[in-house]
């Protein structure tokens, strides 16, 4: 799946480009600040959700003149599809698939994008919200009807807190609530360990020079019921705890994803900051693996200041890769330099800023 | 004008025109009508539907007392199935759905008239015709819990549409259809 072209008109600091690409990666170089991410942040509106700096609508728009501002992209996968997002006035994001308004679910069944930032450097140190974002990001490329699960039990969840809050007592009105929420949530749960087991699958057959990152999905507390009826049973045994907590204790919004360096059998929490970022790396790529395997296509990656983590070896190991899988993989870094060694295999864009606006001119990659 | 649902300022606007220009033909009467409708309109004692009297005709019907009785989340919902044709029962009519959010409860819904018409009006089965969202689902349900035992109750299937090709169902539709197949 690639990308031919891609517009931005008003997006962040860019005021107008048009790039035509073909389905070679895309490195993308220039000063810091000078609107590379929020090049690859365009690419990432491409799969459902609010991209990857989950921004809203209005913070996209290009200050100060805060018009709204819209991104146009040509997609090829199994069809071809004219996509279009945007946003007025700080209204939400519209999505538009060959011209007409599709919903955010759907987008998911055309478009599949997988990305690494900065930002999660951090995943195996911090909170489990952002392991478990980071998990669902997987499912969501490889079972995009796990979107529609996540927005049904989120919307009987966050009906069933308010009963909480407001100390509502009637058992019958819970138990309404808690039906839909089994329902969705063991959908979640059952979709999460089938990823969970594609991507250590995926891993295991690929020969790579980034490590085997070991998973298992956990809960932050307690257990996460196996069936739909365990589900039931677990969140009308809890109301009473729930009340007093004035939130929903049990079920798959409290999952966590624990993973392992395994080759040296330490939890990823432990292992140094690079071996951290290797194993996240070893994920994506697994996913984009079993994508391509799976959808016979790999998806889109998105890869942010990759490159400046990774030794001139394990740099080289990550071309070698991404090329041998054929993804348009658009990745950043600050020098022409760090993409020595794709030479021919990618494209290249040149990010500079002048007077506040971003300028993006196609170069040429050292051999 | 504007205020009324599916009527933008600019439609509005021509709709206020056009009775301007036609003041006799069609404004004023509209607004005797309209004048008429205020002072008789009100919400049937029985089931929620609107009417003229506190009864409304289809609860009057003694014809319709067959033991059906259709719950539907408001008067739209009720008109479309009469449109039909095919229903000859009576109707509850809830006037919303169950949300929290929306701070609408059991008590704003007619959901304790509706126990108390079981007995009442002898009804045999309840058919849920509630939409197929979260909301409709969950009040459903309820309803569902809370007569449990004491009617049969029954809910629309869901599935491939009439006159509907495969080709254009989403997923959800197609598993419903397919869990809900008959025996031919």
């Amino acid at each position: 799946m690639y990308l031919s072209s891609l517009t931005l008109s008003h997006f962040r600091s860019h005021r107008l480009v048009r790039l035509s690409v073909d389905a070679r990666p895309v490195a993308i170089f220039g000063p810091n600040g000078a609107g590379k991410t929020n090049l690859i942040e365009a690419v990432s509106l491409f799969s459902p959700g609010r991209g990857l700096r989950r921004a809203a609508a209005a913070e996209m728009a290009r200050r100060p003149e805060s018009l709204g501002w819209k991104v146009t992209g040509i997609l090829h996968g199994t069809t071809t599809h004219e996509i279009a997002f945007s946003s007025e006035g700080g209204a939400a994001r519209q999505v538009e698939v060959d011209g007409k308004v599709a919903s955010q679910v759907g987008l998911g069944r055309i478009a599949r994008v997988v990305w690494l930032i900065p930002a999660m450097d951090r995943l195996w140190i911090e909170g489990a919200e952002g392991r478990r974002r980071f998990l669902d990001r997987a499912v969501l490329s490889l079972y995009p009807d796990h979107a529609q699960a996540v927005l049904d039990y989120e919307k009987a969840m966050r009906e069933r807190n308010r009963l909480l809050k407001e100390q509502v007592r009637d058992p019958h009105w819970y138990a309404a609530l808690e039906a839909q929420m089994a329902r969705s949530g063991a959908a979640i749960h059952a979709n999460r360990l089938a990823a969970v087991d594609r991507l250590t699958e995926a891993q295991r057959e690929a020969e790579t020079a980034f490590p085997v990152a070991e998973l298992d999905l956990t809960q932050t507390e307690g257990e996460m019921p196996g069936s739909e009826a365990g589900l039931r049973e677990a969140l009308a045994e809890s109301r009473f705890r729930d009340i007093a907590a004035g939130r929903t204790l049990v079920g798959p919004h409290r999952a966590d994803l624990h993973g392992v360096f395994a080759a040296k059998g330490v939890p990823a929490a432990e292992c140094s900051t690079g071996e951290q970022k290797a194993l996240l790396i070893s994920l994506i790529l697994a996913n984009a693996r079993a994508l391509a395997q799976d959808e016979s296509q790999p998806p889109l990656v998105l890869l942010d200041e990759v490159a400046a983590h990774l030794d001139a070896n394990r740099r080289a190991a990550l071309y070698d890769e991404i090329c041998a899988l054929g993804a348009q993989a658009w990745m950043t870094g600050t020098e022409r330099s760090l993409f020595d060694g794709l030479g021919g295999r990618a494209q290249a864009l040149e990010v500079t800023e002048e007077a506040g606006e971003s300028r993006v001119s196609t170069v040429a990659l050292n051999p | 004008m504007a205020r009324l649902p599916g009527l933008g300022p600019r439609s509005a606007r021509r709709a206020v025109l056009h009775l301007m220009a036609k003041r006799g033909m069609l404004l004023m009467p509209l607004a005797e009508a309209m004048a008429e409708v205020a002072r008789t309109a009100r919400d049937c004692l029985n089931c929620g539907n609107i009417g003229t009297a506190d009864i409304c005709p289809i609860c009057a019907d003694e014809a319709r007392a067959n033991g059906l009785l259709c719950v539907v989340e408001d008067v739209a919902d009720l008109w479309a199935m009469e449109r039909s044709g095919v229903f000859k029962g009576r109707y509850h009519v809830l006037g919303g759905t169950l949300s929290a959010l929306d701070g609408v409860g059991p008590d704003d819904l007619r959901i304790p008239q509706l126990a108390r018409r079981i007995e009442a009006e002898a009804i045999s089965e309840i058919i849920l015709a509630l939409g197929a969202t979260i909301d409709g689902q969950t009040t459903a349900h309820y309803i569902a819990d809370q007569l449990e035992g004491r009617v049969a109750l029954s809910s629309l299937a869901q599935g491939v549409p009439v006159g509907g090709e495969l080709d254009y169902l989403d997923d959800g539709t197609i598993t419903a259809a397919l869990n809900a197949r008959k025996r031919m």
